[in-house]
């Protein structure tokens, strides 16, 4: 690596000694309950999101496991209906609870407003709202869990959700809370961005994790009270009939899945946006070079999260729209491939000739540009009308989200966690086993969810508990991979887990980043920065020497 | 001071662009179904009291103004103003909902509860579906208006409270500000509701 910003004591707090941090700042359980510091937040929240994780995990294995054999008897360990309430569980844990808040909610509550050079984020008693209405949200879908779990699959279609038994209304009524959750923190963060960045940081000179969570934010804020009505809707359906989403009361249930897609199609970018914040964080830093095309990668996230409202429609090719609104969309679905390749290849041209150290992070960021680009390329399959007539609801579908909601997000999430980590704790962790959980992570990835590609495109539907023989030894390398993946992600999270044993060593800059969060010790002191620090340059800039960052202040 | 200002008006206006969303998502489903049911639509809306619905236009539009009044009032340290505006306003959100619920208790006597609760045509009336869907659509609109009427009148109360302890002077009076700025987007919503569902056809 270049021979630039070796100090780890480069900035402003050059000055200081190391000082008191957020987390020995105050002591006890309630001085973490009442916090308005976005740091301990972003913390609480992060505990939250692995504790959930590990659960929608559990879920996922069990799936796979359930799948071992397609042709169950009567006395199989799992029956269909406990299957249907596996997977639905898993969907649902996995998106609300674990991919909305794990890179917004965890990482940027406690990254955004250093990055800004903020002493907190715009809103700080707003942003402990938001923490305990998720935990409200929380407990609800546990509660609907423990009451006999639900069955609908995460999108909760109607008529079937209207219906059905099971707590489905409670579960609704959680995703409306988190929804509310979510938007509380949108709304934050726009605020923050607009009016916290340091004095001499323009647009053009905010981290690029900035940009992609501001996008992020915006998509929360716009798409999330449609859901939230939505759910509501479908919460009085159920308790009082009144027929809405009832074809035979005069309503229409096709009219739930426009609804539905507005909110859960701009969602999804709502997951993936973030993964595409921290890459751009990472691969800069770990290739010492300055962002190839920082402008074009800044207005494809703004463009992926505006495209995003206008494409919904994909998801409901087969479901009765007419010939022409699903010509529209499956055109306008094309575009979001447009501002997707362009950080692509803008992230490889970063790359190229950089001076890359393949530190755990960017083996993870690494993973994630591969991972991406197969889930990026088969969306386009599925957004195309006439193969997607064949590969709808098929593990076509199931393989290619997974590739961008795993793939993307959650492998990212985990490059994120890996850069961050010492300024979050403060130490550093064991590098050879964390290369080897995420080269684990990687394999059992593709094992799991490739065959699911060829499962898919040779018609095995999806959500099915019984499947033709000739699945079998597909599904087989498909749980074979989950397990893969399983002792992946146990072996990071133990690897994380025991550097917390060791005295906090790490340097302030350990990776030599050029971002602000950097310029401060590790971890970080309860109020972010001594002085307010002041931008004298761009981001990423890796040709400016030491002397000048010595400037920042 | 002035930049917390910004952005807690900042922060309110996107509070607001999500209420927007929140009775879009009615608005287009209303649409979608008239288009559907327009005859349907047609004769139900017969049954909504113009002169009802007209009175609470007046009335939300004269709180919208002594809204303004006491935002105005406040910035200029006039706490006598500021709490008589207030309390004019409340007692015109409370108006509001009297009438709503005198609206709402001659509907359900009349069979007009949507879905199953539909008794006003018998089932097998072919125009007894788009009828039913009218009010599924009418009391899920103005009841989530209703709702944010009383949420208004909830946090207006509070506002009362610090404004007689003299909380609020020209250098300070955000509170004041951002709660007007809701009541003017509860009024506006209605001001597109009423057209909506009393005037159509």
């Amino acid at each position: 690596m270049a021979d630039i910003l070796t100090s780890p004591h480069a900035g402003a707090d050059v000055h200081h000694g190391k000082e008191i941090d957020y987390i020995e700042a105050k002591k006890g359980i309630w001085s973490w309950m009442s916090t308005v510091d976005h740091k301990r937040l972003g913390l609480m929240y992060f505990w939250a999101v692995v504790a959930n994780f590990i659960v929608g995990g559990i879920f996922a294995l069990l799936v796979r496991i359930t799948l071992l054999t397609g042709n169950h008897g009567d006395n199989y360990f799992i029956n269909a209906e406990t299957y249907n309430r596996f997977f639905t569980l898993h969907g649902i844990v996995m998106v609300f609870l674990v991919i909305i808040p794990s890179v917004p909610a965890a990482l940027g509550n406690f990254v955004l407003p250093l990055m800004l050079g903020a002493k907190d984020v715009a809103f700080p008693r707003m942003n402990l709202a938001s923490f305990w209405i998720y935990i409200v949200g929380w407990t609800m879908a546990i509660t609907a869990i423990c009451l006999g779990m639900v069955d609908t699959g995460w999108t909760f279609y109607t008529p079937y959700s209207s219906t059905t038994n099971g707590p489905v209304s409670l579960m609704a009524l959680a995703a409306f809370t988190l929804g509310f959750s979510s938007i509380f923190t949108g709304i934050n963060f726009i605020a923050t961005v607009h009016k916290l960045r340091a004095p001499g940081m323009g647009w053009f000179d905010m981290p690029l994790f900035v940009w992609s969570i501001y996008s992020t934010s915006l998509i929360q804020v716009l798409a999330t009270p449609v859901v939230g009505i939505t759910l509501v809707l479908l919460t009085i359906e159920r308790a009082w009939g009144i027929g809405v989403f009832d074809a035979s009361k005069g309503g229409d249930p096709v009219l739930f899945q426009h609804f539905f897609w507005f909110y859960s199609h701009p969602a999804v970018y709502i997951m993936i946006l973030p993964g595409m914040a921290i890459i751009s964080e990472i691969i800069p830093t770990f290739s010492a070079k300055t962002m190839f095309g920082y402008k074009a990668v800044a207005y494809s996230s703004v463009a992926i999260a505006l495209i995003g409202f206008l494409v919904w429609g994909h998801h409901m090719f087969p479901s009765g729209q007419s010939q022409l609104a699903s010509l529209v969309f499956s055109f306008l679905t094309f575009l979001v491939a447009i501002p997707s390749g362009i950080k692509v290849f803008n992230w490889l041209a970063t790359m190229w000739r950089g001076n890359i150290a393949m530190d755990t992070p960017m083996v993870w960021a690494v993973s994630f540009l591969l991972l991406f680009t197969i889930g990026g390329l088969t969306g386009i399959f599925l957004g195309s009308l006439s193969t997607d007539i064949h590969l709808h609801d098929t593990y076509f579908v199931v393989a290619h989200f997974h590739y961008v909601m795993m793939g993307g997000t959650i492998t990212a999430f985990l490059g994120g966690v890996h850069y961050w980590w010492p300024k979050m704790f403060g130490r550093m962790y064991n590098e050879g086993p964390a290369k080897i959980a995420a080269y684990l992570y990687f394999i059992g990835f593709n094992v799991l969810f490739l065959s699911q590609f060829v499962m898919g495109s040779n018609g095995m539907p999806r959500r099915y508990y019984n499947y033709l023989p000739e699945f079998q030894p597909w599904h087989i390398a498909s749980t074979v991979g989950s397990w893969i993946i399983a002792a992946g992600l146990f072996l990071a999270l133990g690897n994380l887990l025991a550097s917390l044993r060791k005295p906090k060593d790490a340097p302030d800059n350990p990776w030599k980043g050029t971002t602000l969060e950097w310029q401060t010790q590790s971890p970080p002191i309860e109020h972010n920065f001594h002085d307010q620090p002041v931008l004298h340059r761009a981001p990423y800039d890796y040709r400016t020497p030491v002397s000048v960052d010595r400037e920042i202040h | 001071m002035q930049q917390q200002f910004d952005a807690s008006k900042l922060g309110m206006w996107l509070f607001l662009a999500t209420e927007i969303l929140l009775f879009g998502v009615l608005f287009v489903g209303f649409g979608l179904s008239q288009g559907r049911w327009p005859e349907e639509f047609k004769q139900a809306h017969h049954h909504l009291d113009r002169v009802l619905g007209a009175f609470n236009t007046v009335v939300l539009l004269f709180s919208s103004f002594t809204m303004v009044m006491a935002v105005n009032s406040a910035s200029r340290s006039k706490r006598k103003a500021t709490i008589n505006y207030l309390i004019v306003t409340i007692l015109c959100a409370i108006a509001f909902l009297v009438v709503k619920y005198f609206e709402y208790s001659h509907k359900i006597h009349e069979g007009l509860l949507p879905g199953q609760y539909f008794t006003y045509l018998a089932s097998t009336d072919p125009m007894a579906k788009g009828n039913s869907v009218f009010f599924g659509f009418y009391f899920m609109m103005t009841g989530l208006h209703g709702f944010h009427i009383f949420a208004g009148v909830v946090v207006l109360c509070l506002l009362l409270k610090e404004t007689i302890k003299g909380k609020y002077n020209a250098a300070y009076y955000t509170p004041v500000d951002l709660v007007g700025l809701y009541w003017h987007i509860v009024d506006l919503i209605w001001i597109y509701l009423f057209p909506l569902l009393y005037l159509i056809g």
